[in-house]
């Protein structure tokens, strides 16, 4: 079958026996929940990464296999529980799929989740197309449950979203049998237990490293002359492209690095270079090891490589590359609901801490209404220290804008945050509540009463969220019915010298067009509590 | 008609004129009809009306999923804007199809289009009829089908070759 990387990732938790899959939306790692649900697997939208891997890691301890799925920078939300999970360790197998966006084609940065490897002590696998994302599921099981480790499956936005062949193994593992074994001193991570953890941690990477050194998911093509290139994930089909004659040593495992195997492979030719896309990760551990290789340009650290650039990092080119034209960029939909907000936010002249979803585009022609935008939740925080800092006639200014899944996912703490350290201005939040994940594809969450699987779920309720923090002033608005009592209501808010939260609330014309045309495909009933709020 | 070399092709449009379905579909039907594919594409902002472009190969075997810098052998643009931003792709000798060209009047709906268009670029291509009409059925609900094969049918027609 023609599947796309993540698509493969979910047919091989379904094949290699995972009960359990959880995550928070993000391009590139979307998908794979979707398609585990498809495929009749249990499939779950948490609040955030956070929540997601400590589910899952809840399920490895009770002996299930469990997927937690997230995007690099959601990796950076769950990596609280990564670090310590490491120590634990599981009895059921954890697979932790991770999907990078070099060239940032929809994040707001480019961080490098290999890093994370090293730095929590959790091995990694990265599969170079669909074949291999569907195979390192079974892969990264085997060594999860032999070492009792979390293993990260490490996906970029070209493995997840591009299609290739897939064949499926005929014999899928069987679900291992849930059981609770108590175990405080392997689970409980008091500073007792926790030393002898880490060591432990230590040891079974040592022994990881040297099981690595002989595996089969690192292999040789052997090439006809003096270059060698050590390579993995995507890059080893540009490289194979651009580069047909030289040796490849391509990785399946990328933490702990072979670097044995590295060593004796470079010693077989007279130049050797890693081709990797974002960081220099292996190209430093291998200089740091005393390997003698040659990196890549600074220049290619930024954005995805592809087969012309690996021609070039090959033949040493760094002159400047062809830019090459922008093409149109996306807008929010006509009709959007998010519109009206920004054009009063324009009128107002508000400085307007913005977040991560659709409304981001506010940032854009004709509203250029966005001030910042830093990470999940960021905004409710950001203007607060804006309000905390700014000359006062300023500070009247700011308002944080969230959208409701990003709110639900990390800005319901920032809202405590205000009614626990109120500026003196007071501050305004408008939560841009569409009833959907929108930007995404729209995902639901926990605010939209409805499950991953489209069954009804309890829905939570923003503005009584809002009012439980403290904060008094919490009114409902649909700006997009009534623009001038938007108007209204927001100078009145900037102008109190209060707390106050204002959620927008309309759905999403995305979302509306789908829901109806669910409603068309079955009657109401039937259609699994699929009511608009 | 068989073909020894990797066949490239780019498509491009505004999000929601049917791209990425599009490549689906052109993936699905060389891979029908016995070829290695690959097929890439970025998503995510493009519901949001920007530019978006999906590199679809295929041939005996398939390295990369993206389409070499200069190497499309083909380039379909949905909406005439998207041209200029693409042109780049092609190979020297390569060519342009434009769905602006399929006799839209024909169609049994707009949102056919794209399934037009595919019908025009299949004249060019050493895909199989037959390959094209599974590959546009397993990609439809049933209710769409006859629409969508017409649609095909006016593609090839008034695509053809120049």
């Amino acid at each position: 079958m023609l599947l796309n990387g993540d698509e493969a990732v979910a047919r091989g938790a379904r094949d290699a026996g995972f009960v359990f899959g959880t995550g928070y939306p993000g391009t590139p790692s979307t998908e794979i929940l979707e398609a585990f649900d498809d495929l009749g697997g249990r499939a779950e939208w948490a609040p955030n990464e956070k929540v997601a891997l400590e589910v899952a890691i809840g399920v490895a301890f009770a002996r299930g296999r469990a997927l937690a799925t997230m995007k690099h920078v959601g990796l950076n939300v769950a990596a609280d529980p990564l670090f310590t999970a490491a120590y634990t360790g599981v009895s059921g197998a954890l697979i932790i799929a991770v999907a990078d966006d070099p060239g940032m084609a929809s994040s707001q940065n480019e961080q490098d989740s290999r890093r994370y490897a090293v730095a929590a002590g959790v091995p990694m696998l990265e599969p170079s197309d669909s074949q291999e994302a569907y195979d390192f599921v079974f892969a990264a099981t085997e060594i999860s449950e032999r070492w009792h480790i979390p293993v990260f499956l490490r996906l970029t936005t070209r493995i997840s979203h591009s299609k290739s062949i897939v064949r499926f193994r005929s014999t899928p593992l069987a679900p291992p049998s849930a059981g609770f074994e108590r175990d405080i001193a392997g689970r409980v991570m008091v500073p007792g237990n926790a030393r002898p953890a880490h060591r432990r941690l230590r040891a079974k990477l040592a022994d990881i490293a040297s099981w690595a050194e002989t595996s089969n998911l690192q292999r040789v093509v052997e090439g006809d002359g003096a270059l060698g290139v050590i390579t993995f994930g995507v890059s080893f089909a540009h490289v194979r492209e651009s580069a047909p004659g030289a040796s490849v040593l391509k990785l399946g495992v990328t933490y702990p690095l072979p670097l044995e195997r590295i060593r004796e492979f470079v010693s077989r030719h007279k130049r050797n270079v890693v081709i990797e896309e974002g960081d220099p990760v292996v190209a430093e551990s291998c200089l740091a090891a005393g390997i003698a290789v040659d990196g890549k340009p600074e220049m290619y650290r930024f954005g995805e490589l592809s087969v012309g650039r690996v021609r070039r990092i090959l033949a040493g080119d760094t002159s400047p590359e062809a830019v090459p034209p922008r093409g149109k960029p996306p807008q929010l939909c006509p009709g959007c609901p998010h519109r009206t907000v920004f054009e009063v936010l324009r009128d107002t002249k508000c400085i307007v801490a913005g977040d991560i979803g659709c409304y981001t585009l506010g940032v854009l022609p004709p509203f250029e209404a966005m001030d910042s935008c830093v990470c999940m939740g960021a905004s409710i925080g950001v203007g607060l220290g804006l309000r905390h800092a700014l000359p006062e006639q300023d500070a009247r200014r700011v308002v944080s804008v969230i959208g409701d899944s990003t709110f639900v996912h990390s800005g319901i703490t920032g809202l405590v945050e205000m009614a626990y350290n109120p500026p003196s201005t007071g501050h305004v939040v408008l939560i841009l509540d569409n009833g959907t994940t929108a930007m995404t594809g729209l995902q639901d969450h926990p605010a939209t009463g409805r499950r991953l699987n489209d069954s009804p779920a309890n829905r939570l309720v923003l503005e009584d969220i809002a009012r439980a923090t403290g904060v008094h002033r919490v009114t409902v608005i649909d700006a997009q019915k009534d623009p001038e009592s938007f108007r209204r209501l927001l100078d009145e808010e900037l102008a109190s010298g209060q707390l106050s939260v204002i959620v927008v609330r309309k759905p999403c014309i995305l979302a509306a067009s789908r829901d109806a045309k669910a409603r068309q495909a079955a009657p109401p009933c039937a259609a699994g509590g699929n009511v608009a709020p | 008609m068989r073909t020894e070399r990797v066949v490239n092709v780019v498509i491009a449009g505004l999000g929601g004129q049917g791209v990425v379905k599009a490549s689906d579909i052109l993936a699905d039907a060389a891979f029908r009809d016995g070829y290695d594919v690959k097929k890439a594409e970025v998503h995510g902002m493009s519901q949001r009306g920007g530019s978006v472009s999906t590199d679809v190969r295929f041939g005996p075997s398939v390295l990369s999923p993206m389409v070499p810098e200069g190497e499309a052998d083909f380039l379909l643009v949905m909406e005439d804007t998207q041209e200029a931003p693409t042109r780049h792709v092609l190979r020297s000798g390569g060519v342009v199809l434009k769905a602006s060209t399929v006799r839209v009047e024909e169609l049994p709906s707009p949102k056919t289009l794209n399934v037009a268009a595919l019908g025009m670029l299949s004249t060019r291509l050493p895909v199989e009829e037959t390959a094209w009409q599974a590959a546009i059925c397993a990609a439809l609900p049933e209710k769409l089908h006859a629409m969508n094969m017409k649609a095909f049918a006016v593609g090839r027609r008034s695509g053809g070759k120049e």
